[in-house]
């Protein structure tokens, strides 16, 4: 029993260090190539190591106005629900660690738990700007969660219909079994739009442009994080950088879960590295194609206009999506 | 006045907190302060307070030779770095009489409309990062590098290029240097419909300036605002046009509306988009026809430096100096009197005093986060428009009426004339 628990705790510290570093490449990545896209140098890629490092060692500043204790926590528990969310994400071949305690919908919780601790940062800030980011990313939050929770509804339902029996809202059973071969056309259809409303909502889950509204460094300093400063604010940054892997990996184990070890009849120790090392490039694609591209190719909109965006066109987009699973069914 | 006399009120709301915007905030490149009146994000009342750049440049140049404070003029911005110097020049020689060769002239008008290129670009690129678009920031500044290049392929500098001095220019622009000028005109021909693709035709862009910062025809009139921010709201306002100058008056030239774009002018901070860049465009061809037809003549009727300063010396009398910078007209008035080398009188008007009011009914009923965009529209210039600052009073912030205004300039001027 010891044994597996000292095995656990391994693995869980691998999997945390493993996570913060693979985003901060990850990172790196997003910020060179978009340098490239705007015809810039950029900075090298390791320069979110270096940011992070400097950052620790600055000195951490609570403004006289702050809730301190409140302040200071807010950082603290936006790494830890990303850290956690990791626990349970499928990374590669293999298995969440904590897949057995916990489903979709708890992910769902642990997504929104860093914007609610920037929100929550925000407001005891004492900061106008800052107050202004947080009440921001509150309409942000309210206007992208349900086409979220929508998309990952509608596939563990069609999931559950296809497959009586299994724990179909954890991660691990969707990824092993891709629906997209497992429904008619119709049903296609549906997922396709599924996809398209999630490929929207991720810059807005990770607040770039054109949905940086909460940060807006032109119109209002940083927002949120105006008077984060050190320490603090790596913790931030080394949650965004987490968060951006954790979101792409979940879209990858909900809609490319494939792996190539099988394709090429390889097992063993060389099948889980091919395996690890195409899911490495997945969610590099889709941080590129969601993320990068996306952040280099828009202005930034306005929180009314997110709103209607969000609350019209993509709702609309994930419920005609969740129709179509359902009519899938019966057909 | 009074029949002209605008509406500034919003109806139907009331102000529940009010916001304070600068003087330091990432929106503005130099400081101003603004104080928003808020009802919700909707902006329901602005107080704009200038100020905090006042260098007393005028006050300077009252205590130099001419020669030294065209220097001066040169520094009031750093942009227009060549319309200062062109009003000032045009004004000390509408003061002293002297004669200005053709050739120098055109001269004067290369440089001036390579300026207002580069300047619009610049603006453009401010523009975009506003809206948090900083591809675009990055490919116009990119791109605006060329104009940069041949200014300082021509005159020797990126900026403050020293080129007019009274009487005529300083430095030829020779023909073995045309073939620079061309191939950097025939870059920016290519690039203008791009330009004009990625700002106009881009719906993010679109979402975030359409019906944003609305001046109406009416209140840029009433408000007296200029250069393109008085066309964009459709009123055909352009020295250049009005009361042509230097090569000016030998071409066809229109004043730019966004009906030149085939769009009926609405005032906003897309048309001031629109307008600016087919400006660049009307730059192109204003500076094709002055090289095209660059007269053969004298640099400078005066080439001597201190006959100059004798021959400025000896004169006397009022004179203004107007040009069409980039951001709109510039005035200069100088008045000089015999045997003095100074200047006894320098009034500059920056073209942001007279777009500064018009942010008033900009803001007006826009949202927080349209605040840099709309600031940004006018393409403000706070350090060149600075020149007034209350020096009595001290300790207590203290806002003078124009009657009062008037008093104390009165009796400055008596003091003075002596």
């Amino acid at each position: 029993m010891s044994a597996t628990i000292v095995h656990a705790v391994w693995q869980g510290i691998v999997i945390l260090f493993g996570g913060a570093l693979l985003g901060m490449v990850y990172k790196g990545f997003d910020r060179k190539l978009a340098a490239q896209m705007q015809g810039r140098i950029g900075p090298p890629l390791r320069q979110p190591f270096y940011d992070v490092v400097k950052l620790m060692v600055k000195e951490n500043v609570v403004p006289d106005h702050a809730v301190g204790w409140l302040y200071n926590l807010m950082p603290l528990l936006s790494l830890a629900a990303v850290g956690t969310l990791l626990f349970y994400l499928p990374l590669g071949g293999f298995k969440p660690l904590l897949g057995g305690y916990g489903d979709l919908i708890l992910i769902l919780y642990l997504l929104a738990v860093p914007s609610l601790a920037m929100v929550v940062g925000g407001f005891a800030a004492g900061s106008p700007f800052a107050t202004v980011g947080a009440q921001r990313e509150m309409v942000m939050m309210m206007a992208y969660e349900f086409p979220l929770a929508i998309t990952f509804l509608s596939i563990a339902w069609r999931l559950s219909v296809v497959l009586p029996g299994q724990p179909i809202f954890s991660l691990t059973t969707l990824a092993a079994n891709p629906l997209w071969g497992l429904v008619g056309p119709i049903g296609f259809i549906g997922l396709l739009l599924l996809f398209l409303s999630l490929f929207i909502v991720t810059p807005a889950e990770l607040a770039k442009i054109p949905f940086d509204i909460p940060e807006a460094e032109t119109e209002i300093a940083g927002g949120l994080l105006a008077e984060y400063s050190g320490r603090n604010l790596a913790m931030f940054y080394l949650g965004d950088a987490i968060k951006m892997v954790a979101m792409a990996s979940l879209m990858v184990a909900l809609f490319f879960p494939y792996g190539l070890a099988n394709l090429f009849h390889v097992t063993g120790a060389w099948g889980g590295l091919i395996d690890v090392a195409f899911f490495l490039v997945k969610v590099f694609v889709v941080i590129f194609v969601a993320v990068i591209t996306v952040r280099v190719g828009f202005a930034r909109l306005k929180v009314g206009q997110v709103t209607r965006l969000f609350w019209l066109p993509v709702t609309g987009v994930s419920l005609l999506g969740m129709l179509l699973l359902a009519l899938d069914r019966f057909v | 006045m009074n029949n002209r006399s605008i509406d500034l009120e919003v109806g139907g709301s009331t102000a529940c907190y009010s916001v304070p915007v600068g003087p330091v905030h990432p929106a503005l490149k130099e400081p101003i302060r603004f104080q928003f009146e808020l009802d919700g994000e909707r902006i329901v009342g602005v107080d704009i307070k200038p100020g905090f750049v006042h260098r007393g440049i005028e006050y300077m140049g009252m205590r130099r030779n001419l020669i030294q404070t065209l220097y001066l003029a040169e520094r009031i911005c750093g942009i227009c770095s060549i319309s200062h110097p062109l009003a000032f020049t045009q004004a000390v020689e509408n003061a002293a009489g002297i004669e200005v060769p053709p050739r120098a002239q055109y001269i004067r008008t290369i440089i001036g409309e390579l300026e207002r290129i580069h300047s619009h670009l610049l603006w453009a690129g401010i523009g975009a990062h506003e809206l948090g678009f900083d591809t675009l920031l990055h490919l116009v500044w990119k791109v605006r590098e060329k104009a940069m290049d041949l200014l300082e392929q021509l005159t020797g500098n990126r900026v403050d290029y020293a080129i007019p001095i009274f009487g005529g220019v300083r430095r030829d622009i020779p023909k073995e240097k045309a073939p620079l000028a061309y191939e950097a005109l025939d870059y920016y021909k290519r690039l203008l419909q791009d330009l004009i693709d990625a700002f106009l035709h881009d719906k993010s862009v679109e979402m975030r300036t359409r019906n944003i910062g609305v001046m109406t025809y009416d209140q840029a009139v009433a408000l007296c605002a200029v250069g393109p921010t008085t066309r964009a709201s459709g009123v055909k306002k352009d020295v250049r046009v009005d009361m042509p100058y230097l090569a000016y008056a030998d071409m066809d030239l229109h004043a730019i509306t966004p009906e030149d774009y085939g769009t009926e002018p609405i005032g906003d901070v897309f048309d001031n988009i629109i307008v600016r860049l087919l400006e660049v465009g009307q730059a192109i061809e204003i500076i094709e026809f002055c090289l095209e037809n660059l007269p053969e003549g004298e640099l400078t009727s005066i080439p001597k430096v201190p006959a100059l300063l004798a021959a400025l010396k000896k004169a006397s009398g009022e004179g203004i100096g107007r040009h069409e910078a980039p951001r709109g007209e510039v005035f200069h008035y100088v008045r000089l009197e015999e045997d003095v080398e100074e200047m006894a009188v320098w009034k500059v008007r920056a073209p942001t005093y007279g777009n500064l009011i018009g942010w008033v009914p900009k803001f007006l009923g826009d949202e927080v986060a349209d605040i840099p965009i709309v600031a940004a529209s006018i393409d403000p210039c706070m350090c060149c428009m600075d020149r007034v600052h209350l020096v009595d009073g001290v300790g207590a912030e203290s806002v003078k009426t124009k009657t009062e205004l008037v008093r104390l300039s009165r009796e400055k001027t008596r003091r003075i004339c002596g």
